[in-house]
């Protein structure tokens, strides 16, 4: 039983390496096709840039705590059996009302961040309560909840003079207040870390994203709750018929993964070095939430390195400027993505040799772990119950 | 400005948004009635408006398009179809050959698109230029039919934005209707979505299907790119402002039909020009206490859409093996 864990876990993690290794190799021939000079140099400070300095290590870490926190919203859904798609609706939503709760209420950097859990909740209530009692697809809801979060938070944020940087003496007023002008204390503590790293980008939102990963892998691992939240997402018949409230765990699963989002919001905006800029176009933050959550396999602990990863590479994009478009960052990604889509297949074969294997097991007497549901292997079970 | 003259532009108005969100939404349907979920409209309408864009850059700057403009409107379309059609091959390969997760492999193409689009505008246009400009000539005016212009209600409402892709998007949903519901194609493709076992005991190839509709989508989701990149009129800037989606919402709106798609996406883009009319049409809130109140405005297609598909979800009938795999060995 060990071993199959442990050989599972060794696929998905090479199935991983290899999908990365051939997104980077896509994106070296992106960059040799645009701009052949500099192709060596440009491959050379993707991989490398974020350890060139500390300062720049530490706005890997920076970037990584709103990641993980996007990618677990993505993740905890997928695993439900959900695709929270919303999650950049859910993060600018959070992101607001930890302003509100900073800029206008003067509260505290804790109390900020509760108030932008709140309000990630919030937006993924509704389109959990939608998918629940009316069974609109939460695909379609939640990617209208993102337009619709992004241009009530523009709205508001626009008709409160107080969160906006003029109003603290700042000259433009089209991003909110700067914290350590309008309330230093709801900025995330330091602890020093700022000097050991000699960087204004680090602060304890790092270690607060670990801590909630670690929170959820034990909710979903470990506690009676998870357990039921994914027997909903693995068979949602079989999961009512064993006594399960499904709609009331589709509305928690959304509920839950729109709190993280929320959280993700929170904490980047806190740092106390990001304002929040009112533009048109959705937050890629949340988005990035996806790519995360599908390399780190939708596990959580995969998730904080998936996070670490993809924010590593984007520090380098960021250093090809101007010689290239930053996007070949994107492209990567967007590779490695649709390469992991054939991962899944990978691992569904594998499944097959594992399930005569479970098989054995259970012949020989009760297994102590139930085999564990997986959103991919939801929708070959769907086919099975269609003949 | 006159009632009848606001009247034209709204009604006109409202026709140039509902193409692209006809287009892409007739797309989805064939996707998804052959049993693929095209979560990848969005990027396959970016990759369409692209590619559809650069030549028409193209036959500009040769001067083919200045002398022969609808041809050369005509030609971009043709293009902004294949480059759809090719990019959907993406999606149709990993979904029906290699049975991976439709959604996944989807989204990976939205985000390989616009990122995609943006490295290829830089290294054709240079440096942070991110706007590919269309030419002028691509509007129908009066001239093209030798009428003298003149402020008339119908002059108004026809030649303020009317463009080859009106005409094809016109002749494309008679053509959509017909291929799926007169034609033995369309019932073998919409038995596919519905029950693949039992197409595929009677001797369609699902797989077959599948790939054509994934095609056919991509097809109208490339035109529809180009569509909304007319439409939009500030040219094309790596993005096509979630129309994918919004599609998406149309198509499951319209229930997966080809009239009521119509009707839906009419109605879709009527909400988003009374947004950006909102200033000149007299019983409309003006909101004269709110900062930017266009926000308002912007909201209202997605509130009002949101409102329709929670009352009409009970009647709603997706085809039932979408976003299931098609593995010969379930039958």
């Amino acid at each position: 039983m060990k071993q199959y864990f442990k050989s599972k876990g060794f696929i998905t993690v090479l199935a991983s390496v290899i999908s990365i290794l051939v997104g980077l190799l896509i994106g070296f021939i992106l960059l040799i096709v645009f701009n052949p000079a500099y192709a060596l140099g440009g491959l050379g400070s993707i991989i490398t840039k974020g350890l060139s300095s500390s300062d720049k290590f530490a706005k890997v870490l920076y970037q990584a705590a709103p990641l993980i926190m996007t990618g677990l919203s993505v993740g905890f859904a997928f695993k439900t059996g959900l695709f929270n798609i919303g999650a950049t609706g859910q993060y600018t939503v959070g992101a607001f009302c930890a302003l509100v709760a900073g800029v206008q209420f003067r509260l505290p950097w804790w109390v900020c961040l509760i108030a932008a859990m709140i309000g990630g909740a919030v937006w993924g209530f509704i389109p959990g309560i939608c998918k629940a009692l009316f069974n609109v697809n939460e695909v379609i809801t939640s990617i209208m909840f993102n337009w619709l979060g992004l241009f009530m938070v523009n709205l508001l944020l626009n008709n409160m003079p107080m969160m906006l940087a003029n109003y603290w003496g700042a000259s433009n007023k089209d991003r909110t207040a700067a914290l350590a002008s309008a309330n230093p204390s709801a900025i995330i503590p330091k602890l020093g870390l700022d000097k050991l790293f000699d960087s204004n980008y680090m602060n304890i939102s790092i270690f607060i994203a670990v801590l909630i990963a670690v929170l959820i892998f034990i909710i979903l691992e470990k506690m009676t709750f998870g357990y039921e939240l994914k027997a909903c997402g693995f068979n949602k018949d079989a999961s009512i018929y064993a006594g399960i409230n499904a709609k009331r765990n589709i509305v928690l699963s959304m509920v839950i993964s729109g709190a993280l989002a929320g959280i993700g919001g929170g904490i980047y905006y806190l740092s106390g070095t990001a304002q929040y800029t009112i533009v048109k176009s959705l937050l890629s933050m949340g988005f990035n939430g996806i790519p995360v959550a599908l390399l780190g396999a939708s596990s959580p602990i995969g998730i904080i390195f998936a996070a670490l990863f993809i924010s590593y590479i984007q520090v380098g994009g960021e250093a090809l400027q101007p010689e290239y478009a930053k996007e070949i960052i994107d492209i990567i990604i967007a590779v490695i993505i649709y390469l992991s889509a054939f991962s899944l297949l990978v691992k569904n074969i594998l499944g097959k040799f594992i399930k005569t294997d479970t098989g054995n097991v259970n012949a020989e007497g009760p297994a102590k772990e139930p085999p564990k549901p997986e959103p991919e292997k939801a929708t070959e079970e769907k086919g099975g119950n269609e003949q | 400005m006159s009632w009848t003259s606001i009247l034209a532009d709204l009604i006109g108005a409202t026709i140039l948004f509902a193409v692209p969100l006809l287009l892409v939404a007739l797309g989805g349907m064939f996707s998804e009635r052959s049993g693929v979920i095209n979560i990848a409209l969005e990027g396959i309408m970016i990759v369409g408006a692209l590619c559809s864009c650069l030549t028409l850059v193209g036959l500009d700057k040769s001067g083919f398009g200045a002398a022969h403009p609808q041809l050369g409107m005509l030609i971009a379309i043709l293009v902004a179809a294949a480059s759809g059609a090719v990019f959907s091959l993406l999606l149709a390969f990993a979904s029906i050959n290699l049975r991976a997760d439709q959604t996944i492999g989807g989204t990976a193409l939205n985000m390989l698109a616009p990122a995609f689009a943006i490295v290829l505008t830089w290294a054709v246009q240079g440096q942070g230029q991110t706007t590919i400009l269309i030419p002028t000539w691509t509007r129908i005016t009066q001239d093209n039919f030798g009428i003298e212009k003149a402020d008339t209600f119908f002059q108004n409402l026809i030649f303020k934005s009317f463009y080859l892709t009106t005409v094809v998007a016109v002749i494309l949903f008679i053509c959509a209707y017909v291929l799926m519901y007169k034609t033995r194609f369309g019932l073998r493709l919409r038995s596919c979505g519905e029950h693949p076992q039992a197409a595929d005991s009677v001797g369609i190839n699902v797989f077959k299907m599948r790939y054509a509709g994934v095609i056919i989508s991509g097809c109208l989701g490339g035109i529809g790119g180009l569509a909304f990149t007319v439409a939009a009129g500030s040219g094309f800037q790596s993005s096509v402002a979630g129309y994918g989606f919004l599609a998406l919402a149309v198509m499951i709106f319209g229930n997966w039909k080809p009239f009521t798609i119509l009707g839906a996406s009419l109605f879709f883009a009527l909400f988003k020009i009374i947004g950006s009319y909102s200033d000149s049409i007299p019983f409309l809130p003006s909101f004269k206490n709110v900062n930017s109140s266009e926000y308002i405005y912007l909201m209202l297609p997605y509130v009002v859409t949101m409102i329709v598909l929670i009352l009409t979800s009970k009647h709603s009938r997706a085809p039932k093996a979408e976003g299931i795999p098609y593995d010969k060995g379930t039958r």
